[in-house]
C-alpha cells in the first residue's frame, strides 16, 4: 500500500509545489517568486521549477483551476470553461459599467502613467475628475505621488493587470503598433466607395 | 454618441470622422480639402437627433474639429505672420498634429482595452482585501554581550546621593522674634540690632528684621542708624518718638515693612 502511494509522487519538488499550492489558494491577490520562497523557505530558483510543474498540472483543460502568471505574479483562476457556472455565482463587479470615457481615462493612465488629472484632460480634451474619481473607487487606478507642481499622480493597480488578464504593463500593445496602417486606411475607404451608388 | 463614428459626406471625403483625421494626419488628405463647417453642421445635427445634450462628445469634438481648424488656417496661410501663440505657424501645426495623433493612439489604446475586456469576461479570479501578514519578527544584528554588561552596570550602579539641603530651609515665626524684641525692650532701655542676632542664620536674621519692622509699624519702639550699614539701634518708642515723626519717616517705614 505504501509503495504503491510512493509511486504516485516521485517527483523531487513535490513537496515544494504541495506547499506552493497551500500559498496560492490562500493568497487573493498574486504571488511573487519571491513571496513564495520566502514563505516555503526554499530557493527562488526551485521555487520556479515547482511552479512550472504546477503550469502544467493546473492548465485549461485539464483542471477547473488555472495557474497564471498575471499582474508580475502568480495566481489561481477558475478555468474558462467553468466560466459560466462561475457567471452564475458571481459577478465581475470592477469591470461592470466601464464607460468609453472611462475606457480612454484608463488607456491614457496606463501608457503614460504616473501621470496628473491635468494631464488626462489635456489629452482627452475634457476634464477627466469625475471619471479618475470613478476608476479610484473601482480600485483600477491609485494614486502614486505628485508632481512638482503637487498636482496627485495616478497610476493603474494590479488589479486592472488583473482584470485585463496582464502579465505586466509592459504586455500592453506598443502604441505605435494601435494605429492603422496605410493599407488598413486604404482598405476602408475602398469599403466605403463600395458601399457608395455608383 | 461616438465622435469619431461621425458619418461625414463631403465634397472631398465621405466616410467616419476618425478616418478623416487619420487621412489628414497622413497627409493622404489635404486639410484645404476639407469643409470644416460641413463637418460641424453635420455633428450639430446628429446631435440635435438626440434628446440628451452628450457633454462627453461635445467636448471630444469640440477639441478635435478645433485642431482641424487650425491645422487647415495653417495650410491656408502659411506666409502670414499670424499671432497664435509663441509658436510659429510651423510649429504650431506640427503640435496640434502630435497632439491629434496622440489623441487618436489613446482612441485606439481605450479601443484595445475595450477588446481586451471582452476577450477576458470568463476569467474568474479571487478577489478580495489583502489577508493580514503575520508581523515580521524584527532581525537584530549580532550583539556583543559585553557591551550589554557594561550597559547594565551604568544602569546598576549606585546614584550620588543628592543634597537636601536647600529643603531645611525654615522661617521661624515672625512672632517669635516681635516676642522676644518685646521682652528685651522691657528689660533695657536700648540694645543693638546687630548684637541680638549676630549668632543666628541669614533667614533668620531676615526674619527678626521683619518683626523689627512690625514693632516700629505698631509704634512700640524706635529704630536709628547713623549711616548705612551702621549698626541698628533700637529703643522703645516713648522716648522721641515724636520726634522722629516730625521728621516724616515713619511713613517709610510702615510701608516698607
Amino acid at each position: 500500500m505504501e509503495r504503491t502511494l510512493r509511486l504516485i509522487s516521485t517527483h523531487p519538488l513535490d513537496d515544494l509545489a504541495r506547499t506552493l499550492e497551500a500559498l496560492l489558494v490562500v493568497a487573493s491577490q498574486p504571488l511573487s517568486a519571491e513571496e513564495m520562497a520566502d514563505a516555503a523557505g526554499d530557493d527562488a530558483e526551485r521555487v520556479e521549477d515547482a511552479l512550472g510543474l504546477l503550469e502544467e498540472r493546473y492548465t485549461e483543460g485539464r483542471s477547473g483551476i488555472v495557474l497564471e502568471q498575471v499582474a508580475g505574479g502568480w495566481a489561481f483562476r477558475a478555468s474558462r470553461e467553468e466560466a459560466e457556472a462561475c457567471a452564475r455565482l458571481f459577478e465581475r463587479p470592477v469591470e461592470r459599467g466601464l464607460s468609453g470615457a472611462a475606457l480612454e481615462t484608463l488607456a491614457v493612465v496606463a501608457y503614460l502613467g504616473p501621470c496628473t488629472r491635468p494631464d488626462i484632460a489635456r489629452i482627452r480634451g475634457v476634464a477627466a475628475d469625475s471619471v479618475v474619481a470613478g476608476l479610484v473607487e473601482r480600485g483600477l487606478v491609485a494614486e502614486s505621488g505628485r508632481d512638482e507642481g503637487g498636482a496627485v499622480r495616478y497610476r493603474t493597480t494590479p488589479l486592472f493587470e488583473r482584470v485585463f488578464g496582464l502579465e505586466s504593463l509592459s504586455a500592453l500593445p506598443r502604441l505605435d503598433d494601435l494605429g492603422e496602417t496605410t493599407d488598413d486606411i486604404r482598405d476602408r475607404l475602398e469599403a466605403i466607395a463600395a458601399r457608395r451608388p455608383a | 454618441m461616438h465622435v469619431r463614428e461621425l458619418e461625414l459626406d463631403l465634397d472631398a471625403f465621405e466616410g467616419p470622422f476618425d478616418l478623416l483625421l487619420t487621412l489628414v494626419l497622413r497627409e493622404e488628405l489635404e486639410p484645404r480639402d476639407v469643409d470644416v463647417a460641413a463637418v460641424v453642421v453635420t455633428f450639430v445635427e446628429r446631435l440635435a437627433e438626440r434628446e440628451r445634450l452628450d457633454l462627453d462628445a461635445c467636448g471630444e469634438f469640440l477639441v478635435l474639429v478645433a485642431a482641424l481648424l487650425e491645422l487647415k488656417a495653417r495650410e491656408l496661410f502659411p506666409d502670414e505672420d499670424v499671432e497664435l501663440g509663441d509658436l510659429d505657424p510651423e510649429e504650431a501645426a506640427e503640435e496640434l498634429a502630435r497632439r491629434l495623433e496622440e489623441f487618436r493612439r489613446m482612441k485606439e489604446a481605450a479601443r484595445w482595452l475595450t477588446e481586451r475586456l471582452e476577450q477576458e469576461r470568463d476569467r474568474f479570479f479571487r478577489l478580495g482585501p489583502a489577508p493580514l501578514a503575520p508581523r515580521a519578527e524584527p532581525r537584530i544584528a549580532p550583539q556583543r554581550p559585553e557591551t550589554l554588561v557594561a550597559a547594565l552596570r551604568a544602569l546598576a550602579a549606585e546614584p550620588p546621593q543628592v543634597s537636601l539641603g536647600h529643603m531645611a530651609l525654615r522661617f521661624p515665626p515672625v512672632t517669635q522674634f516681635v516676642e522676644r524684641f518685646r521682652a528685651l525692650l522691657r528689660r533695657r532701655r536700648r540694645f543693638d540690632f546687630d548684637q541680638e542676632v549676630g549668632g543666628l542664620s541669614r533667614i533668620e536674621q531676615a526674619v527678626a528684621f521683619l518683626a523689627l519692622l512690625e514693632l516700629r509699624k505698631g509704634g512700640e519702639l524706635r529704630i536709628d542708624q547713623a549711616a548705612p550699614f551702621a549698626p541698628i539701634r533700637i529703643e522703645p518708642a516713648a522716648e522721641g518718638v515724636r520726634a522722629r515723626d516730625e521728621e516724616g519717616e515713619d511713613s517709610w517705614n510702615a510701608r516698607s515693612a
